[in-house]
């Protein structure tokens, strides 16, 4: 069976490949859309706090005996804790600037992050042992998936989604959906609004982490790997509409598919199509698909 | 206007207030107090500062200095959050109910300031309306069934100090009439209400005072009592 000349295990194989990078825009893509909503800023560091992630859980591993369970906890615990720092003691001074300084402010904290961290470790990636229960492959009948790789799929999956749910159904969502509205009168209501801001970059930073621990046995840990991914994700939070939580996760894996799929249709313009697609997008919706015309 | 302060019996006394939106100085030494189970409005022309005097009771200014008290507590540097959960309630003039909340969670969204709120039962009773579109989304409602909501959103916490801006604004008649009721059984409920309303003739029957705001200072007191006398003078001022 072809498709365009294809064969269709191939298409299938690009698909699922495009899957766990879709998982990875979802998961990013999530944490900056619910910390745009609410505070108002771009968090240009969230490619420097998944590399922390990664990094974290890489010490963990090498000094302290951590393994990679737990670390898929206690890392976004760490980093998220580190992120409500920042926001306490930098980004809670902008919040009556222009957005522009809170963009300015969280892109230099990624580049002194990061260039710390190859003043330490060089641009090299270290290696980080995939756990032992999910070595080896399954047999899909069109391609052999690595067991971890399939883990990353459900694994993100059931953080957007929880997450989704969180914020949708509970009265903690509520008062979020409500503050990214409107955080004057919600505080006028009662509800401490700079300790829930402070609450939320947190969370959306360690959603940064848990992907940044997910990446680190497929792409190694190196201090590069947030800015390389970062640019994609902002492109996918453009097309999802800025702030828009359904259409981070919703743009996220679709735009990891999309990539799949050109590769194996036209390979040469697997690395612009995201892009492309961001391009036409703001053309002829500029608040995104998701997102509302203000 | 000077009277000496009397903490069990005063539910808001306001004195020397300034406030200002970045560099503009809005408020200029407002002076005002509210006892318990009262109703006054704020009355004056568009910009005079009704709606900011309200905002500078909740800390929603920019900068503000002098006094606000508050059963007897002194909060003009106490954060919004705070001020909230001494039983103050909040209706802005925009309504401000929320899109991305259905009409219940908007209903049961305010936190508990006090105990000895409406349950959403007896709001449902009171504003039958809501009831019937619980699901719908908050925005979705016609004007007058969102001010219902905006209501009744605050009377759910316990709050017992209402301030309520322009809550008849853009409304039919008949809503008018049955927000008038609504304020009316408030107060023998021993509610506190701050109105700031353009509608005169929609305060006069249930204020126990107005006072008349004019660039940001109250120019004029005036009692239930004395209203018949001073309704030309009144007139004037507000240019209706």
């Amino acid at each position: 069976m072809d498709f365009l000349n294809i064969p269709l295990p191939a298409i299938l194989a690009q698909l699922v490949v495009g899957l766990i990078n879709g998982s990875f825009y979802a998961l990013l893509s999530l944490g900056l859309a619910i910390i745009f909503g609410l505070l108002n800023i771009i968090n240009f560091a969230h490619g420097a706090q998944y590399m922390l992630g990664a990094f974290v859980a890489w010490f963990g591993v090498q000094y302290l005996g951590v393994n990679y369970w737990a670390a898929l906890i206690l890392v976004p615990l760490t980093v998220g804790a580190f992120g409500m720092l920042l926001e306490r003691t930098l980004l809670s001074r902008l919040y009556r600037e222009d957005h522009l300084y809170g963009l300015l402010l969280t892109f230099g904290l990624a580049l002194i992050i990061e260039g710390v961290f190859v003043q330490l470790y060089g641009v090299s990636g270290k290696p980080y042992a995939t756990p032992e229960s999910l070595r080896g492959a399954l047999n899909l009948g069109f391609m052999f998936l690595p067991k971890y790789r399939a883990w990353v799929i459900v694994a993100s999956l059931v953080v957007c989604l929880g997450s989704w749910l969180i914020i949708e159904r509970t009265k903690l969502g509520a008062y979020l959906r409500a503050g990214t509205e409107n955080s004057q009168l919600l505080q006028a209501f009662g509800v401490n609004v700079p300790l829930m801001i402070t609450l939320t970059y947190g969370f959306g930073v360690a959603l940064a982490a848990f992907a940044g621990v997910l990446a680190a046995p497929i792409f190694q840990v190196s201090p590069k790997m947030g800015s390389d991914l970062i640019i994609v994700v902002f492109a996918v939070v453009v097309i999802g509409g800025m702030g828009s939580i359904l259409g981070s996760i919703v743009t996220g894996l679709g735009l990891g598919l999309v990539e799949g799929l050109t590769k194996v249709i036209w390979p040469q313009a697997s690395g612009t199509v995201i892009f492309v697609i961001m391009a036409i997008v703001l053309l002829i919706r500029p608040a995104g698909l998701f997102g509302k015309e203000k | 206007m000077t009277s000496a302060f009397r903490p069990d019996f005063e539910a808001l006394q306001v004195s020397n207030l300034h406030a200002y939106y970045g560099e503009s100085h809005i408020l200029h030494g407002i002076e005002f107090e509210v006892r318990r189970g009262e109703l006054i409005t704020l009355l004056g022309r568009n910009g005079a500062g009704k709606t900011t005097t309200l905002r500078a009771i909740l800390g929603l200014t920019g900068r503000r200095s002098g006094s606000v008290n508050l059963n007897g507590q002194e909060v003009i540097d106490w954060p919004t959050h705070r001020i909230a959960h001494l039983g103050v309630g909040y209706c802005p003039e925009e309504r401000g109910i929320f899109a991305s909340l259905s009409v219940e969670e908007n209903l049961v969204l305010p936190p508990q300031v006090r105990s000895g709120g409406m349950s959403v039962e007896e709001l449902y009773a009171m504003f039958p309306n809501l009831a019937e579109r619980r699901k719908s989304q908050g925005t979705r409602l016609s004007g007058g069934e969102q001010q219902m909501l905006a209501m009744a959103r605050i009377l759910r916490t316990g709050a017992n100090l209402l301030l309520l801006d322009e809550i008849t604004e853009g409304l039919a008649p008949v809503i008018v009439q049955k927000l008038g009721d609504v304020l009316g059984a408030l107060k023998t409920r021993g509610y506190t209400v701050i109105l700031v309303e353009q509608n005169f003739r929609f305060a006069a029957p249930l204020a126990d005072r107005h006072y008349v705001i004019e660039h940001g200072k109250v120019v004029e007191c005036i009692s239930r009592e004395q209203l018949p006398s001073r309704m030309d003078a009144l007139h004037q001022r507000l240019g209706v």
